[in-house]
């Protein structure tokens, strides 16, 4: 049986005390602050600046890619768009979204904890993500790289582009990441109230404990490789230039034993997001609690030795190459337990068609759908004709737009009203989830019929028979942008003119909604106990 | 929550053992070892590892989860290694660059 | 000087301690990867210039980079020596503790930047500045790229750690450690025994291969 979303009306509106956000209003408060819940709001202020930013830049390819010639821009301008493209949205945007915004703002909530491990850890790691990002942009006024967000050598060594200021901002907001991910683990090990055992964290603190492990162990490798792609550029160095006995093959074995767990660390967060959602608008536990948390870590750790599938067709050996497809599907059996219990918690439970819910179905569909072609991408001979080609742009577009990004606006449309205390228009928001979603489907389902029909990456023009395609693709591209676009402005309006949210709009079991919508500056009055499993709704039957 | 458990007579002995297996690679670093040369003195190296970790850094007497942060951590390394290393020394055209002219 | 140094929000001073040592540990393992990279490089390249690494090696200063461990070595048990003896409520003999890991930490750098010299002096620079001897092969001027790469970060490493010895030696006069908490000092020892750890792995690297 299902029912219309509608957050249950606010019992008298309460003229709420202080909360974290008017306790103090100066801009001085905010800029030094180190409530975990500020952080958190000047996170998702950035990181929606950077999604706006980097959706810009691919609004302009997709406008070049309307036609087969090049009429829009040259090819150069091509390559720095869309190499920006790739570095603001994973580095900017995707990496720091989940976990810096609402990581930051609901873990400590969650577990019942008055804040994170060490705030002041917490305050850095917000300005030198605002550092990384402010270099990344000014390399980009300097024109920008032109060498694809992966920076391979040798090419890296030689681009006159601007290469140094991007790869420093990427270095500072490395070092923001691993900030990040160290106090979450520290939080969670050390700040988990009274009765808050490991087997009742909520899930989204698994997914968030998860990735903090990348987080804090693959980006120093990242670090590494672009340490040295910039020393190589300033000072030829060689040390991965075939013309000085280097091998730029060992460049993308660095290089990617990073970013292969860099997905991870964008997609393990949304599926925390989808973790809470799913079981939250069923009204029913997690089919398998358990399954859900070894899947996490599980992706987490096996995520690490996966990366050579990025590299077969590089002069890897057909050893590794082996090697590394085996163990590129092992990773994917973690994603279908999930799927598979997400799917069976919504089962027989107590439907809500709330606008979280909608975009899980989003999520389910494209994210599914995406790591089945990564699947079938993790097989050699497949991937020979697959790689660098438009299958590839889809594949990790699904995944990253339909699953990260799709769970990044579940948790916003799941946590908007604790954040801010105020409701947004239900109705508005689920249209601009269905517009995003079909937005998306046209953008990129196109993508793999024209790779798969052999249209290569990154270039700025391509032959005539890719058009009809390619226009399919830019018109959804537009979509996507209109339905963001409007979701922020609803949810701005909203943020003034939206009706008090109380502090259970949903109806739910959590420490998190157990206190007021906006939170009080400390969180709890007194350190809560716990003593019920997460997702109890069978047994809480409140309704 | 560390013990007092060691002393710095302990702190002396490992110093101690530190020195005289320094000594030990380099002496072995003379001795024909054909390609175990490098096998041998990274192990040694591991050993002294082990005794830093173990009493300079007080692991012996910590809690479980040091041990796993170091455990991950190691086990991580060492598959970037070995598989990057696999992957040069499995190749079919061996890596060399044109002969220097 | 405050009595207590619990922070609010940590349930008690053993948990805070114990959540300040597994944040250091996680920086150490974050630190260990970053190393790696390397590591990862040097197997690979001794692995494709096996005979190249081993006539680099030659070139390089064996005496010198065996004092260097052993200097390493002591300071750790110093480092050591300073918060056991701290926890004894024996401030001036950590201070001097602290000083002797400082200063045996120069010395290290001093031999360091001694090497370097003799490298530079014969030519030895890295990647394509490379001007010394068995110039034509590559994989004797990969090796000395590493070289210069590894020890360079370590070298940066170790100074960062005489700031960290430096700090804790002017927090221990100010009286601030004792048999109740001691964690900066405890903390800064971790990170100076893993900066030597390093080098005891750089050494036969770059040094023993024979």
């Amino acid at each position: 049986m299902t029912t219309t979303a509608s957050p249950r009306p606010p019992a008298p509106a309460h003229v709420e005390t202080k909360n974290y956000l008017n306790a103090e209003t100066t801009f001085r408060s905010w800029a030094t602050t180190t409530d975990h819940k500020r952080i958190g709001v000047l996170f998702l202020a950035g990181v929606t600046l950077s999604a706006m930013l980097g959706g810009t830049f691919a609004l302009l390819l997709r406008l070049e890619l309307l036609t087969p010639e090049a009429d829009v821009m040259t090819a150069m301008t091509y390559n720095r768009l869309f190499t920006l493209h790739g570095v603001v949205m994973v580095w900017l945007f995707m990496i720091p979204a989940i976990p810096g915004a609402f990581g930051n703002f609901m873990v400590p909530l969650m577990i019942g904890a008055r804040d994170v491990a060490f705030p002041r850890l917490n305050l850095a790691s917000f300005y030198f993500y605002l550092s990384g990002a402010l270099l990344v942009i000014a390399g980009a006024i300097a024109g920008g790289a032109d060498t694809g967000w992966t920076f391979y050598p040798p090419y890296s060594a030689q681009t006159p582009t601007a290469l140094v200021p991007v790869l420093a901002g990427v270095f500072v907001l490395g070092i923001s990441s691993t900030m990040t991910g160290l106090n979450f683990i520290v939080t969670i090990h050390t700040l988990r109230t009274a009765g808050m055992t490991w087997w009742r964290l909520p899930l989204f603190v698994w997914a968030i404990y998860a990735t903090s492990i990348i987080l804090v162990l693959a980006t120093p490798v990242l670090g590494l490789s672009l340490l040295l792609v910039a020393i190589d550029h300033a000072f030829a160095l060689g040390v991965f230039n075939p013309a000085h006995g280097g091998d730029p093959i060992l460049y993308q074995h660095l290089f990617w034993f990073y970013s292969h767990p860099a997905v991870y660390i964008m997609i393990l967060p949304a599926m925390g997001v989808i973790s809470e959602v799913v079981p939250a608008f069923s009204r029913k536990n997690v089919f398998s609690y358990r399954g859900i948390v070894i899947a996490s870590v599980g992706i987490a750790l096996v995520g690490f030795l996966t990366w050579g599938h990025h590299m077969f067709t590089s002069g890897m050996s057909a050893f590794d190459s082996g090697a590394f497809g085996v163990l590129s599907m092992f990773v994917a059996i973690f994603s279908a337990i999930k799927v598979f219990t997400w799917v069976g918690t919504l089962y027989r439970g107590r439907i809500t068609l709330s606008t979280p819910l909608l975009y899980f179905f989003g999520f389910l569909f494209l994210f599914a759908f995406g790591g089945m072609t990564g699947v079938a991408l993790a097989s050699t001979s497949l991937d020979v004709h697959w790689h660098d080609t438009y299958f590839i742009v889809a594949h990790f577009h699904f995944i990253m737009v339909g699953g990260t990004m799709m769970g990044f606006m579940a948790g916003l449309h799941f946590w908007f009203p604790k954040m801010f205390g105020r409701l947004y228009s239900q109705r508005l928001s689920a249209v601009v989830a269905l517009l995003a979603i079909s937005g998306f489907i046209l953008t990129f389902t196109p993508q793999f019929l024209l790779g798969n029909a052999g249209m290569p990456r990154r270039y700025h023009t391509y032959p005539a028979e890719y058009q009809p395609l390619n226009i399919i693709s830019t018109i959804g591209s537009w979509a996507i942008g209109a339905g963001l676009l409007i979701g922020l402005l609803y949810l701005l309006v909203a943020l003034w003119r939206g009706k008090p949210a109380g502090s259970n709009p949903w109806n739910l079991l959590g420490l998190e909604w157990s206190i007021s919508s906006p939170p009080p500056p400390h969180n709890f009055e007194e350190p809560p106990k716990v003593w019920q499993e997460p997702y109890d709704y069978w047994r809480a039957r409140n309704d | 929550m560390t013990g007092r458990s060691i002393t710095v007579r302990t702190y002396a002995w490992v110093l101690l053992a530190l020195l005289l297996l320094t000594a030990a690679t380099l002496l072995l670093s003379f001795v024909p070892l054909g390609m175990f040369h490098m096998p041998v003195a990274l192990l040694i190296a591991a050993a002294k590892t082990v005794l830093i970790l173990l009493y300079f850094m007080h692991v012996i007497e910590q809690r479980y989860t040091i041990r796993v942060v170091l455990l991950v951590a190691v086990l991580l390394l060492g598959s970037l290694i070995v598989l990057t290393v696999a992957d040069t020394a499995t190749r079919d055209v061996p890596f060399h660059p044109p002969a220097p002219e | 000087m405050p009595t207590t140094h619990h922070v609010a929000h940590f349930e008690d001073l053993a948990k805070q301690g114990h959540a300040a040592r597994l944040g250091m540990w996680l920086f150490l393992g974050s630190e260990a990867l970053l190393f790696s990279g390397l590591f990862t490089l040097y197997a690979a390249y001794r692995n494709e210039y096996t005979s190249d690494f081993a006539a680099g090696a030659q070139l390089t200063n064996l005496p010198l980079g065996t004092i260097m461990t052993a200097v390493l070595l002591v300071s750790s048990f110093f480092m050591a020596f300073a918060l056991a003896t701290a926890r004894q409520e024996r401030s001036r003999v950590s201070i001097a503790a602290l000083a002797t890991t400082f200063l045996l930490g120069i010395v290290f750098l001093g031999l360091k930047a001694t090497e370097y010299t003799m490298h530079f002096r014969d030519g030895i620079f890295p990647g394509a500045y490379y001007t010394g001897p068995l110039g034509e092969r590559h994989g004797v001027v990969l090796f000395f790229t590493l070289y210069y790469i590894m020890t360079g970060l370590h070298a940066l490493h170790v100074i960062g750690g005489l700031v960290l010895v430096g700090w804790l030696a002017r927090r221990t006069r100010r009286g601030d450690f004792g048999e109740a908490w001691s964690t900066p000092l405890e903390l800064g020892g971790l990170y100076w025994h893993f900066v030597d750890i390093i080098w005891l792995f750089l050494w036969p690297l770059f040094y023993l291969l024979r």
